[in-house]
């Protein structure tokens, strides 16, 4: 009981990271149905400013919670000015050329960012600095600590931010008519350039916050963490229907928690020596309650991709996205 | 088609026997530099046939893999496991590399079917997905029952052996010394002709003919009677067999393989390679992977002589110079020259023009 809670708390933390950081994913694609590529540089490098940052005022006598505002204020900015070039240099110049084009500058400009934070950063990961005292709470068993329950407050608090922007501002109008048709958004008066620009500089903006979520969550920040991160969130967004904002926010938590309940569960449920009949063919290697783990919880990063291949090939929409017809 | 040579003017066949000539005696004019030049070039000639098999997936029939150097890691251990003492199996070479061929093609056809509907990006993201997938499995299934031996990967790999001649140690033919690097140089070149030869053959196939077709418009092709299915599947069979060949070479001449060799960054590089050289050319996607794989090791027989001289002390690693320089060769190509350095005619016209 209480290791399914665990479980449950740990996969709702990195689950609602995984959906701030697809709901950048998605925005871009809405947009302009192109992947963004780079975005999981942008959230490393928002991470690692932060870190920088935090580190830097850790020595001084100001508050730690300060301290983070400070390191995740100067992140945003930055990824933003990211974002925003991201898209000039990338993808606006090449908007009009066949899709493989500007997928294959993405990847150009994600090994740029990525080698570029290895020359600022160098290789070694950045320790988050021990500033913040980290209280643990009992629910039902399972520990929740207090630095999971701000990130996932955070989280819903952005999450609801930017659906209350999408759905309930002017510039959100803007955005879901150029989402529907750019030409037509056009003749309506609205100016679509300004539009996907702003989707790329609020995802990264929502990206930068996630980064450092991930990176305090697990203590250190690198220069490679960004690709892994951002091909779970790209899973994510898939998941639930890329293109759509509640099926990213649906599609990362129900990832997080997959993740998190599958590498929790995977080594018992593989461990032969568990298996009733199993022990008798399986003879001495069971004795004395030894274990014969198949798959253990290093296979972790095997469900994220597991994941979206199922869900790309048994529902290519994902599951809150509506059936759109393929465009060649 | 029955004698390609006809065909070439007097010009190109003084070109042509010029490149036979230079490649002919390349080994013993790099050797006299030193060896690590002629282990270079046996990199960048496996570096070449990887291309060329991803040329076949990427660039005739347009599918994007983002995950081909899964398959070269396939043929890679199935020599490793196949020729050393970790199974204590010890088979020769002409018995593995077809078996790496198979496997690599299975496991071509086993990433091709359930992404047979999906296109462009989505296409990009699974085979990734993919990659990483075979990369975690081969760190990890050293437990509970040793298959890869981990991380630390497999070692003291056998070299190749025809009859006598063992590919480790030198031996001495009409009075020249052939060392191991400059036997496998020649093998390597033998490989690189017969595939060529087959991409050629390929390309102005009935096959290679249905590929471009897909890789215009799926469904005008599938309205033609191709069966789009068994196409696709066959692209990525026959792409990844090229690359499980070119993975048993790899164990061969390097001794050792380990899941480091096969991260995404290689996927990323061979189809930079693909992309800068010209995707769809044959000429132009060797041509990029020639001037991709010796790059890096002139860099760093430039780069920190000239930071040295420049700045007193290394500022950037020629590793992280190398992957700065890829990135922005890719998106420069993408913006400059879309069809690359060297293009095909009909890819030229496609990724010029406009999407409508």
């Amino acid at each position: 009981m209480d290791i399914l809670l665990q479980q449950i708390i740990n996969g709702l933390t990195t689950g609602s990271v995984y959906a701030v950081v697809a709901l950048g994913y998605t925005m871009v694609y809405g947009v302009i149905q192109l992947i963004n590529f780079a975005h999981g540089e942008v959230v490393m490098i928002g991470a690692m400013v932060a870190f920088t940052i935090i580190t830097a005022l850790a020595g001084t006598a100001m508050p730690p919670t300060f301290i983070v505002l400070a390191g995740v204020l100067a992140a945003i900015p930055v990824c933003m000015g990211i974002g925003y070039s991201l898209e000039r240099i990338a993808y606006r110049p090449l908007r009009h050329a066949p899709r493989l084009a500007p997928l294959i500058t993405a990847i150009g400009m994600s090994i740029i960012l990525q080698h570029i934070a290895l020359l600022i950063w160098g290789r070694n990961p950045l320790a988050f600095p021990q500033i913040i005292d980290n209280p643990s709470f009992n629910i039902g068993g399972a520990a929740i600590s207090g630095v999971q329950i701000a990130i996932i407050m955070l989280s819903l608090l952005m999450m609801g931010g930017l659906s209350w922007f999408v759905y309930r501002t002017r510039f959100g109008i803007a955005i879901r008519a150029t989402a529907e048709n750019v030409h037509v958004a056009g003749l309506m008066g609205i100016n679509a350039d300004r539009v996907i620009a702003a989707t790329f500089v609020i995802g990264a903006g929502l990206g930068a916050v996630a980064g450092v979520m991930f990176g305090t969550y697990y203590g250190i920040a690198h220069y490679t963490m960004g690709f892994t991160l951002g091909l779970k969130a790209f899973s994510a967004a898939v998941l639930g229907g890329i293109g759509n904002l509640p099926g990213a926010m649906v599609g990362g938590i129900l990832l997080g928690l997959v993740e998190a309940l599958g590498s929790g569960y995977i080594g018992d449920l593989t461990n032969l020596c568990h298996w009733p009949g199993a022990t008798s063919w399986m003879g001495e290697r069971c004795a004395n309650g030894a274990d014969f783990v198949v798959f253990g919880s290093n296979y972790q990063d095997v469900f994220a991709f597991l994941m979206l291949i199922l869900v790309l090939v048994f529902r290519p929409s994902g599951l809150l996205g509506e059936r759109v017809s393929e465009r060649a | 088609m029955m004698n390609p040579l006809k065909t070439l003017s007097r010009r190109e066949k003084l070109g042509l026997l010029l490149i036979a000539g230079t490649l002919l005696v390349l080994p013993f004019m790099l050797a006299t530099v030193g060896t690590a030049w002629v282990r270079i070039t046996n990199f960048a000639v496996l570096f070449v046939l990887l291309s060329l098999g991803l040329n076949i997936v990427v660039g005739f029939a347009g599918l994007l893999d983002l995950g081909y150097i899964a398959f070269f890691a396939v043929g890679a251990y199935v020599y490793g496991l196949l020729a050393s003492p970790h199974f204590g199996i010890h088979l020769p070479f002409w018995v593995i590399l077809p078996i790496g061929a198979a496997v690599a093609g299975l496991a071509g056809a086993i990433l091709g079917a359930p992404t047979l509907r999906l296109r462009g990006d989505y296409l990009a993201i699974v085979t990734l997905g993919f990659g990483e997938i075979v990369r975690i499995f081969m760190n990890n299934l050293s437990n509970p029952i040793n298959l890869t031996n981990g991380p630390k990967g497999i070692n003291r790999i056998d070299h190749f052996q025809i009859g006598n001649v063992n590919f480790a140690g030198t031996d001495t033919f009409f009075g020249l010394n052939f060392s191991g690097p400059i036997k496998y140089y020649y093998f390597l070149l033998v490989v690189l002709m017969a595939v060529i030869i087959i991409n050629r053959r390929l390309k102005h196939s009935r096959i290679g003919r249905a590929w471009v077709a897909i890789r215009e418009d799926e469904v005008a092709a599938k309205a033609a009677g191709i069966n789009t299915r068994n196409i696709k599947l066959l692209a990525f069979s026959m792409g990844a067999t090229f690359g499980g060949v070119a993975g048993g070479m790899f164990a061969a001449i390097q001794g050792f393989v380990s899941p480091e060799s096969f991260i995404l960054n290689e996927s990323i590089m061979v189809l930079a390679m693909v992309v800068l050289g010209g995707m769809g050319n044959i000429w132009g996607v060797i041509a990029g992977a020639v001037l991709l794989s010796f790059m890096p090791e002139v860099l760093r027989y430039t780069v920190e002589p000239v930071q040295h001289a420049l700045f007193g002390k290394m500022l950037i690693d020629p590793e992280v110079l190398r992957m700065l320089i890829f990135g922005f060769a890719l998106v420069l190509t993408m913006r400059f020259r879309p069809a690359g350095l060297w293009p095909e005619a009909l890819h030229r016209r496609e990724m010029t023009e406009n999407r409508t």
